[in-house]
């Protein structure tokens, strides 16, 4: 039995240039299970799957997923192992060029050499899966939003991934379609037997659908555990998120200089 | 004001400094390209896909073009050289303006403008819309399946666009010349292809056409890939194509004529 | 846009770059001519070339048999060696005579051939004995020149 976690992430820093972006991030993600790394925007929570995913190479710490460290990989392993990966993007990153049927069919003809009906067949399976087989000759640009997203999550799990990692899945939906997406990314992280990673800021939805919340602020991990324990929780900064509330731990305002005195020095240099 | 001028000396060595780490990072992608090239060869249709995109559709532009130069300097070659008495030479100044200079020249001008920009706009799109970084995470590498097919149809069109245009220009110049104006037909292509060598011209015209290609493609390719992810950037990608085109062409065109038809 | 299609135009392309070419190598230049057949190299020296050029025509009769294909300079002898690339189906006797001409007042200098009446024929090496270097201009003016001078003063 190998490690119960599939991916394992420990004392991880990283800076772009000189700007740190995160430091020392510890995270565990189990087999099986749907994460979600939650905090406001521009915490590094994007950063965060890139590093997963061997796009970017962390400064300190590492990032093992299925026992190997990413950042050590050479390219052929890398792209080994993200065949078994599948990420939705914040807007779907749909191939505009081509139809819906090419865009989840792309992996499918790009890594196998299976005969082209079988392609089609499996392709029109994952696109049943999300509801849009109805709409499989249909370009990207026209479809809504939401039916964006869902195509995109049909090409993410194309080739069955072990693990799914989407970024801000949520952003931008209507109330129905975002119910829709959170209802298929656990129904399909439990159907197919992967371990999906989520990361978003709308704690509602998640709270509904996951197993287990990181929060995250200025590039550490400030708070973490199950729903229940999320909602129970009397942590400031998760009592903020939670409640949505304008100031806090995380302040309405930008570091700066008394305003009074801000006010007066602009009168003495006019 | 002695402190501005420093300022102004400053910023030219700065600019200048990031010209020079551009072209480094241009000439890597350069090599990063040819070595994933092999990768996208394998799948042919891919190249001939964006042969079509970058040369078919060129076709219109560069026939229509190439036969209006033909025109004018037919008009123009004939007004001079009659002033001389040697009208008969108008199909030698056709030919060797449009096989030597202008055929590869105002070609590769013309496509920088027409496929160079496009193929930049369409990359740099793809980038802003992380469709290539979204290609990346499904292993598949973008340079060998976006970038290299859209590098080598540009190469492969260049040249064919560069031969059609001069093929063009010279019966504008026959038109001109010998149906409207009334050129003796035989001294018009006995005269040109006395003077007109096939290696000297012909064949150093179409080498200078395929440097041109490899020019313009690395560029468009370079600036989408390279650009700002944003649509501001995109735009501005698409500007920088067309201008550092439109002088590597020119300059090129000075260092290659410079070697082969002055043998330095 | 079909897959079929695009083969198809891309097809019809490439023919159109290549029937370009063609134009360009046969209609234009002057590949239907001399450049595919086979040709055999002999020297020639002068004592004074002119404005000879490395491509020049080598003409018999007003026909072009060859091509001047490389012009050296010997310096033991202080000549200038001429090696004239000529078409194999043109065979010329070896005491030929090659002389450099002008076409027209001021036209292209060409390498000039005066057949002699010798049994035996050029081969590839050999060398034409008996050449005239080319007309300079300037030395013919200023003997001419010379002459009306020197006719002014025995007249006086």
């Amino acid at each position: 039995m190998p490690d119960d976690n599939l991916v394992k992430i420990s004392d991880l820093s990283f800076a772009y240039d000189e700007r740190p972006i995160l430091d020392g991030i510890n995270m565990e993600i189990p087999r099986g299970k749907v994460v979600a790394i939650m905090g406001g925007s521009g915490c590094g929570k994007t950063t965060l799957l890139r590093l997963i995913g061997g796009q970017l190479k962390p400064t300190r710490g590492s990032v093992q997923v299925d026992g190997r460290a990413v950042d050590r990989m050479g390219h052929e392993e890398l792209y080994a192992l993200r065949r078994r990966m599948g990420m939705l993007f914040q807007f779907g990153a749909l191939f505009t060029d081509v139809s819906v049927f090419d865009n989840v069919a792309f992996q499918l003809r790009e890594h196998t050499d299976l005969p082209e009906e079988l392609i089609r067949d499996m392709t029109l399976m994952k696109l049943n899966a999300v509801g849009l087989r109805g709409a499989h000759a249909r370009m990207p640009g026209e479809l809504s939003g939401g039916m964006a997203r869902r195509v995109a999550l049909a090409r993410a799990i194309a080739l069955d991934p072990m693990l799914i990692m989407y970024d801000e899945p949520f952003t931008g939906l209507d109330p129905i379609s975002l119910g829709i997406i959170g209802q298929l990314i656990r129904k399909l992280n439990d159907a197919l037997g992967a371990t999906s990673i989520m990361v978003t800021h709308d704690i509602h939805e998640s709270l509904m659908i996951v197993d287990y919340i990181y929060f995250m602020s200025a590039g550490r991990v400030v708070a973490q555990g199950t729903p229940d324990e999320i909602r129970a929780s009397q942590d400031p900064f998760v009592h903020q998120f939670v409640n949505a509330e304008a100031d806090g731990p995380v302040p309405f305002h930008v570091a700066a200089p008394s305003f009074g005195q801000e006010l007066l020095r602009g009168v003495g240099n006019g | 004001m002695a402190r501005g001028l420093l300022d102004l000396v400053e910023q030219l060595g700065h600019r200048l400094n990031e010209k020079f780490i551009r072209l480094g990072f241009a000439t890597r992608f350069f090599f990063t390209l040819l070595l994933f090239s092999g990768q996208s060869f394998r799948r042919p249709f891919l190249t001939v896909r964006e042969v079509y995109f970058s040369g078919v559709l060129s076709l219109l532009i560069i026939s229509v073009s190439g036969l209006f130069v033909g025109l004018v300097l037919g008009l123009q070659g004939y007004e001079t050289l009659q002033r001389y008495g040697s009208s008969e030479a108008l199909g030698i100044l056709v030919a060797l303006s449009l096989t030597r200079e202008l055929g590869p020249v105002v070609a590769a001008l013309l496509f920088a403008s027409r496929a160079g920009s496009s193929v930049t706009a369409e990359i740099g799109l793809m980038k802003a819309t992380e469709q290539l970084t979204a290609m990346d995470m499904m292993a598949v590498n973008p340079i060998a399946r976006v970038v290299a097919p859209r590098f080598w149809g540009g190469v492969i069109s260049m040249p064919i666009l560069a031969a059609l245009f001069s093929a063009m220009g010279i019966f504008g110049g026959y038109l001109i010349g010998v149906v409207f104006i009334g050129v003796d037909e035989g001294a018009f292509w006995s005269q040109m292809q006395a003077s007109v060598d096939f290696r000297l011209d012909i064949l150093n015209g179409v080498i200078k056409s395929f440097v041109f290609g490899v020019a313009v493609a690395l560029i468009a390719v370079f600036e989408g890939y390279d650009s700002v992810p944003t649509a501001e950037g995109v735009s501005r990608a698409i500007t920088r194509t067309v201008v550092t085109s439109a002088l590597a062409i020119l300059a090129l065109d000075f260092v290659l004529t410079s070697f082969m038809f002055r043998g330095l | 846009m079909n897959r079929k299609l695009i083969d198809l135009w891309v097809g019809i392309f490439v023919a159109i770059g290549i029937a370009a070419f063609l134009f360009l190598a046969l209609k234009v230049g002057n590949m239907s001519s001399a450049n595919f057949a086979e040709t055999y190299v002999v020297q020639a020296k002068f004592d004074n070339i002119g404005g000879l050029k490395v491509r020049a025509p080598v003409k018999s009769a007003g026909v072009v048999v060859g091509r001047v294909a490389d012009i050296r300079f010997d310096p033991e002898n202080y000549q200038a060696v001429v090696a004239l690339k000529l078409e194999s189906r043109y065979q010329f006797p070896k005491d030929t005579f090659a002389s450099i001409l002008t076409s027209g007042l001021l036209g292209e200098q060409y390498v000039g051939l005066d057949v002699g009446g010798d049994d035996r024929m050029l081969a590839a090496g050999d060398v034409i004995a008996k050449t005239q270097s080319a007309v300079v201009l300037e030395k013919l003016i200023s003997q001419f020149l010379f002459n009306k001078a020197s006719e002014g003063a025995e007249q006086k």
